[in-house]
């Protein structure tokens, strides 16, 4: 079977899975106008334009905004098929996406209350359900 | 109404469906031969070269070479299945600047037979990819279908709503001898036809087939002794909000409310005035989507708008009159097949599906995961 992609961190991203493999989520928040960024960039906010992103802590709870239960997986994947896979607002603003842990996909909804559960090698952001 | 400066003289397609003994450069060639032949025109006559690519780096250097011509205006634009609709509208910008007079945009795709969708990748993923190719969400399906639970949740869109998008195709293209799938099928047959990515069904998705298609363009001075009526192009606009779906403004709005509100002021069309809409219907949410972005309907409202096989043969909003990707053709990207069905249309060639006295049309492509948009309208006359 194919292997799995897997994350390569680069300049801009390598922050982000060193502080993911150890245990916290982290993003970007623009020095000049204050708004929350995700995906990391180097240095340019993609809200305001200014220079200057700083890594600060996320909560790691969030809300699902949309899902889909993917049926007909890339082959990579096909072994875990059927499986759910959610864009989460985030607390902080930013969507992410990821896949849930731990809930059956006839039981995900819109707006379910998720949080941060990290999980695999390389370690990923997987969510699960908040109560 | 705006200045008449480019019209469209000839459109052709090539093989479409399974066609495993030619490559994409050959579709495109022969689709370029016959739309030339259309415009009474060869390839000596071209001086202003479209393609997106796709399969290639740089694809109109690629094409240049193949097919012996040396543009005094070359693009290759790719923004998706919506490229081609932004190069007419390029070519009608390079026209009305003087950079050229013919103007050949053409695609190929040999996608069913090299081995159809790829859904995803193996290894590492870098840059921002690495942030939504590691979750396996099968591309472009599974961003469609994120969209398609959004407007679900937002709106209270049905299934079954979404089936009436892909019941009509089919009426459609039971009428187009070129379409590949021309069996009728019911809103039952939709909803019972196996999960790709929910709520998304087999039958909500488009074709995959091999194919090529090419729209000549040429200046109001060349349009004036053609073989065929000239179709001008009256308006163009073109946006693109996002490139993967995570960052997506707004997952139930697509960037064709931006090309679109350009493209019909700068007509000076009332949209109430189109007899013919062709849209880019990779799967039955783009076309819902795409209705309200661009304005036929309200937010929310596309679901109740196209119920009642409103947009088939015999309805009040004729729509995809080819069968769409959803059932004619769908070779990879499908953006140019919208100006060549919408061609045909206005000069009244379409024989059984032909729209009565059709004189206005609209064209919208749509590319990557809801990205980009590019619109036309053209006008007969």
């Amino acid at each position: 079977m194919a292997e799995r992609p897997y994350p390569e961190a680069d300049p801009e991203t390598r922050h982000f899975w060193d502080a993911l493999a150890a245990g916290r989520l982290e993003i970007q928040r623009c020095r000049s106008c204050g708004q929350h960024v995700f995906y990391p960039r180097g240095s340019v906010c993609p809200h305001c334009g200014g220079l200057g992103l700083d890594w600060v802590a996320a909560s790691g709870r969030g809300t699902v905004h949309s899902f889909t239960v993917v049926h007909r997986a890339p082959a990579e994947f096909a072994s875990e098929a059927p499986y759910v896979v959610v864009l989460v607002d985030l607390e902080e603003g930013p969507r992410i996406m990821s896949r849930l842990l731990g809930v059956e996909p006839a039981a995900v909804a819109v707006g379910m209350p998720v949080e941060l559960s990290i999980s695999g090698e390389p370690p990923l952001p997987y969510f699960r359900r908040r109560i | 109404m705006t200045d008449r400066v480019a019209a469209i003289a000839g459109v052709a397609e090539s093989d479409l469906g399974v066609v495993p003994d030619k490559t994409y450069l050959q579709l495109m060639a022969e689709s370029s031969h016959a739309a030339l032949a259309e415009a009474g025109l060869t390839f000596a006559d071209v001086d202003g070269l479209f393609s997106a690519g796709g399969e290639d780096y740089a694809a109109t250097m690629r094409l240049g070479e193949y097919l012996g011509i040396r543009p005094d205006h070359t693009d290759s634009t790719n923004i998706g299945g919506a490229s081609f609709v932004a190069h007419a509208g390029h070519a009608r910008i390079a026209i009305a600047e003087g950079r050229c007079q013919v103007a050949l945009i053409t695609h190929g795709s040999t996608q069913r037979s090299q081995g159809g969708r790829t859904l995803g990748r193996s290894g590492g993923v870098r840059g921002p990819a690495q942030f939504e190719q590691i979750w396996g969400l099968p591309l472009p399906v599974g961003a469609y279908a994120l969209a398609a639970t959004r407007h679900r949740h937002q709106f209270g869109t049905t299934a079954e709503q979404l089936a009436e998008v892909a019941v009509a195709a089919r009426r459609w293209a039971s009428l187009n001898p070129k379409a590949f799938m021309r069996d009728p099928i019911t809103i039952q047959d939709v909803l019972e036809s196996r999960w790709i990515a929910e709520p998304l069904h087999l039958l909500d998705c488009c074709l995959v087939t091999d194919g090529g298609g090419a729209v000549v363009v040429v200046s109001a001075e060349r349009a004036r002794d053609l073989p065929k009526p000239p179709v001008w192009i009256l308006g163009h606009g073109e946006s693109h909000t996002h490139f993967g779906i995570s960052a997506m403004p707004d997952l139930t709005v697509t960037p064709a409310r931006w090309s679109g509100t350009d493209a019909i002021a700068m007509s000076g069309v009332a949209r109430r005035d189109l007899d013919v809409v062709e849209l880019y219907d990779s799967f039955t949410i783009t076309v819902l989507l795409t209705l309200e972005a661009l304005g036929f309907c309200g937010p929310g409202e596309s679901g109740a708008f196209v119920a009642g096989g409103r947009t088939g043969p015999g309805g009040d909003f004729p729509m995809n009159t080819n069968g769409g990707g959803l059932s004619y053709c769908h070779p990879g990207m499908y953006g140019i097949f919208t100006l060549i069905e919408a061609t045909r249309q206005l000069r009244g060639e379409c024989g059984e599906r032909q729209v009565d006295g059709a004189r206005l049309a609209l064209c919208n492509g749509t590319g990557g995961v809801l990205s980009s948009a590019a619109t036309v309208v053209l006008g007969r006359g």
